[in-house]
């Protein structure tokens, strides 16, 4: 096995392709996910939900529910206190306690269809489900708001009485549904217009699209008489599921122990909670364990999405291709309470390129639909869907290749980003040569069928992270983590950890930890478990081997530099190597109670430096001119990874990113009635790819290593998701001649466009 | 109304359960059998996470229910591995990273397993539009249909 040297330790493992720890449980169906653990005892609890978009609660009479044998606890918005308003981060989007309890059970008002309004206990699931429908609730309907700019007109139907929008001078005297206005510059956007030769300007319009994962919400929990608390969930993050129980509930953090069950995706949808402090109330009412399971209906209509958007998009460029304006205006949904990425969609849209002048607004807006969660890069693909049709407008109105185009505006080392800090080194330009070196860029094209490039860029995030090596009597490791594994992190971490200590990989066995059992972890999100998870291991083992050397030292009766640990033992160096045997980190447990004690290492770290990754996308298709249907025929990624610790779970990031966003482009979207409510709750309806949907995914690692880790790791999760909708109107574009600035591309719009054009091209 | 007494055999095992008319087969599994491998996306049939096998078909055991099963025969991902060797489906899907969280994993074997049985040798065509009823969130699907190509390689070979 090839061997290169990071950190001074050897490389057995990190960059192979291990096969992973929790392998062999989830290929055997052993693997226990969110809705497979029970108690003895437990209760089934259920959600009521409003099926109104719009409704003042005006009363909730829940006695004959109560009177039903079989049930043992209902909850109201009265069992829950009412919370100050305070901004808390929450992944990479910001969210506010007044908000989050109005959410997991209405108060004054039900803002959307499938809000809840009320939950049942009971001894079986038949039981709560009866148990709901004898609790009346007596709603005034108002009118609602589904669409982002209806609800920016001054008429509008307010959802909040007491919501004045922020970022506005004067500050507005009366509320309205615009939660909040940003704004980054850069330069003079204004006058880096007068300098362009060609100024492309135009709106887009996205829809909301569900996270998707397969695994529905679902929650256990257990409160003891003494308030003892304990919650299993599917969860991207147990210690913020955590806190916000305790907040909500009134509990000391100390008395509520959540253990993540394995997660059966996320992508950002499982950041929050929804189900779990209904599942804590429910269970210290019935004095039983409840347990909870959202239903694939309830999974559309009330958790996830993430927002619809219109955005503008105006650049300008000189003859020669060199951008040198770009203004942008984006209107996001936030759903019923504010929080869309709008911000981060701000910060993205033009981070790819290095432009002088640049202006980006965005208004955060709110709707009566469920409020929005984070969504793979969140708000990113949104704006940079956008920027990246308008670069492609401009390439064919210059006559420059896409990708040149784009090489001659590419941020690289020392561009000053529009939203603030100057990078360090970033991988677009090699992403972009990698594209270009391929042979699916060369190979010719048919009728009907057009190729179409983007690129995408997402930040990266670090964050707080605790991991723990601890050596055990017979010299093997237990690794414990404290970020859920998605796809791939124990892997990741214990080949890191492998070759930190210098011992086979086999002989690490990783297990993420409750909270009770590790320090805080912020969440699985980001991209960030594995980039701050691999820097906590390292730590952990730099103390490990520090120890390991003292002790050494200790029993050879040497200086601390006549001793090192390299391989896998601590070695006698000079003179002393004739004395002493090099000591194995097996040989040290054995003899840990003689030595001082157990042997471990704690990382406890706050990570910094999360280094941004980049990507460049191609895509094949073909359109069906008598259906409007789009075939994706062929598709390579290309992407810095930093360093892939495991290559072939970062293609897979590629890949599933990819086939996500290729779902946005061309089918997914919720579709609201007049009514204001979903009409496509279900898997059937809510079109996501299917395996015979989509071609083979070519995926290019590109390795710009990133300097403030210690692999040169960064983030990969996020990216990817990003330039599929660019490249896939691009390539729409040269496809049918038309410049679709609608998504989803899905068949009718399709047809009716090649209908309105003449059906001519191609 | 009374429950109903069913036998079956589920994984080569003989095996009797009472259960309610409304009751699924996959609730069956799970709830009543404590066979949690089969995994509950969707309960309408479209994400094929609850995939098993009945009289050797493929079905969604969300859209079968347990009092349809009496006589009949069951095999699910828990009866997939041969004591302690795991079936070429399950050894290839590890070594292709052909699973990030999954939740879909077991349905995917197990609908694999009834494609290879029927046709050892599929293009891949053949394999994408056989797992068009099994929603997988996380991977592209890629490396899911290269083990599935592998471990048919491998059958073939016996």
């Amino acid at each position: 096995m090839a061997e290169t040297q990071t950190n001074g330790n050897a490389q057995t493992y990190v960059g192979t392709r291990t096969i992973r720890p929790d392998g062999v449980d989830k290929v055997t169906g052993r693997a226990r996910f969110g809705a497979d653990f029970n108690l003895p005892g437990q209760l089934i609890g259920r959600v009521l939900r409003s099926p109104h978009p719009h409704a003042r609660i005006l009363r909730i009479d829940t006695s004959k529910a109560e009177a039903l044998p079989g049930v043992k606890a209902v909850i109201t918005r009265d069992d829950f206190a009412d919370q100050s308003s305070e901004f808390i981060p929450a992944g990479e989007m910001m969210m506010n306690y007044k908000d989050v309890v109005r959410n997991v059970m209405a108060r004054e008002k039900a803002l959307y269809e499938g809000h809840a309004v009320a939950a049942v206990a009971a001894t079986s699931g038949a039981i709560a489900r009866r148990a709901l429908k004898l609790i009346d609730v007596q709603y005034e309907i108002l009118p609602h708001v589904i669409d982002v700019v209806e609800a920016m007109r001054p008429d509008a139907p307010l959802l909040h009485d007491d919501l004045f929008t922020v970022g506005v001078e004067p500050k507005p005297d009366k509320p309205s549904n615009v939660a909040k206005r940003v704004e980054i510059t850069l330069g003079d956007v204004e006058a880096g217009f007068t300098k362009a030769d060609v100024i492309v300007e135009r709106e887009f319009r996205t829809a909301p699209v569900h996270q998707g994962y397969i695994e529905p919400h679902a929650a256990l929990a257990t409160v003891s008489e003494d308030g003892s608390t304990e919650l299993w969930c599917t969860t991207q993050g147990h210690f913020i599921v955590r806190a916000h129980c305790a907040r909500l509930l009134g509990l000391d953090i100390s008395k509520v122990r959540v253990t993540a069950t394995e997660i059966g995706g996320g992508f950002g949808g499982k950041t929050v909670v929804y189900l779990e402090p209904l599942a804590i109330a429910l269970s210290r009412k019935a004095k039983r364990p409840v347990k909870m399971v959202m239903s694939r209906e309830e999974v559309f209509k009330a958790s996830g999405p993430t927002s619809g958007a219109t955005v503008r998009v105006k650049m300008g460029a000189t003859k020669d291709g060199k951008f040198v304006a770009g203004f942008a205006e984006l209107k996001y949904q936030a759903g019923a309470f504010q929080g869309s990425p709008v911000q981060p969609g701000v910060m993205c849209a033009y981070a790819p390129y290095d432009i002088e002048n640049v202006k980006v607004i965005g208004y955060d807006v709110v709707s009566n639909r469920p409020k929005v969660a984070a969504y793979r890069a969140p708000g990113a693909p949104i704006s940079e869907f956008a920027v990246e049709s308008v670069v492609d407008e401009i390439a064919k109105k210059l006559g420059l290749d896409p990708i040149e185009l784009r090489m001659m505006n590419a941020a690289r080392e020392g561009t000053k980003a529009a939203y603030g800090p100057k990078f360090g080194p970033i991988g677009l330009e090699e992403t972009l040569n990698s594209i270009k070196k391929t042979e699916h860029w060369n190979t010719p094209l048919r009728k009907w069928q057009g190729r179409g490039v983007a690129s995408g860029f997402w930040f990266n995030i670090g964050g707080e992270t605790c991991a723990s090596l601890t050596i055990n009597e017979d010299g093997t490791v237990s690794l414990m983590a404290g970020t859920p594994d998605i796809g791939g992190l124990r892997a990741s971490l214990s080949m890191v950890a492998a070759d930190e200590l210098g011992i086979p990989y086999d002989k690490v066995r990783p297990i993420i930890g409750d909270t009770g059992s590790v320090g805080f972890n912020f969440l699985t999100g980001g991209s960030r478990s594995a980039f701050s998870g691999s820097m906590a291991i390292v730590e952990a083992a730099k103390q490990i081997k520090a120890d390991l050397c003292a002790r050494a030292a200790k029993l050879w009766e040497a200086k601390p530099e006549q001793v090192e640990f390299s391989g896998g033992h601590v070695r006698p160096l000079g003179a002393l190597a004739e004395k002493a045997k090099p000591m194995s980190i097996a040989d040290f447990a054995k003899i840990a109670g003689k030595t001082g004690g157990p042997i471990g290492g704690y990382g406890r770290i706050n990570a910094q430096g999360a280094g941004p990754s980049l990507g460049t996308h191609l895509v094949d298709l073909e359109v069906d001119p008598e259906t409007g249907r789009v075939t994706i025929l062929r598709y390579t990624v290309a992407q810095d990874a930093g360093r892939a610790l495991h290559p072939a779970y970062v293609e897979g990031q590629f890949q599933g990113g990819a086939v996500q966003g290729i779902g946005w482009a061309l089918n997914e979207e919720y579709i609201y009635g007049a009514d204001g409510k979903l009409q496509n709750a279900g898997f059937l309806d809510y079109r996501m790819p299917v395996a015979s949907d989509v071609p083979m995914i070519d995926a290019i690692l590109v390795e710009v290593a990133n300097p403030k880790h210690p692999y040169g790791v960064r983030g990969v999760g996020e990216t990817p998701i990003v330039p599929p909708l660019g490249a896939i109107a691009n390539a729409m574009e040269n496809a049918t001649g038309i410049r679709f600035t609608e998504l989803p591309m899905s068949p009718p719009k399709v047809l009716k466009a090649l209908k309105e054009r003449g059906a001519t091209a191609g | 109304m009374a429950k109903h007494h069913i036998e079956a055999t589920v994984n080569g095992d003989a095996i009797e359960f009472l259960c309610e008319t409304e009751e699924t087969l996959l609730d069956v599994l799970r709830d009543t059998l404590h066979l949690t491998g089969s995994k509950e996306g969707c309960s309408s049939g479209d994400c094929g996470a609850c995939s098993v096998t009945l009289d050797g078909r493929l079905v969604c055991s969300c859209l079968v229910l347990g009092c349809e099963v009496d006589g009949r025969r069951i095999e699910t991902i828990e009866g997939m591995a041969q004591g302690e060797a795991l079936h070429p489906l399950q050894q290839k899907f590890l070594e292709h990273a052909a699973l990030q969280c999954g939740i879909c994993t077991p349905g995917f074997l197990v609908a694999s397993k009834a494609l290879l049985e029927r046709d050892p040798d599929p293009s891949e065509t053949e394999i994408r539009y056989w797992l068009a009823g099994n929603l997988c969130r996380c991977t592209g699907y890629d490396k899911i249909v290269s083990a599935v190509q592998d471990a048919a390689a491998t059958l073939r070979k016996g």
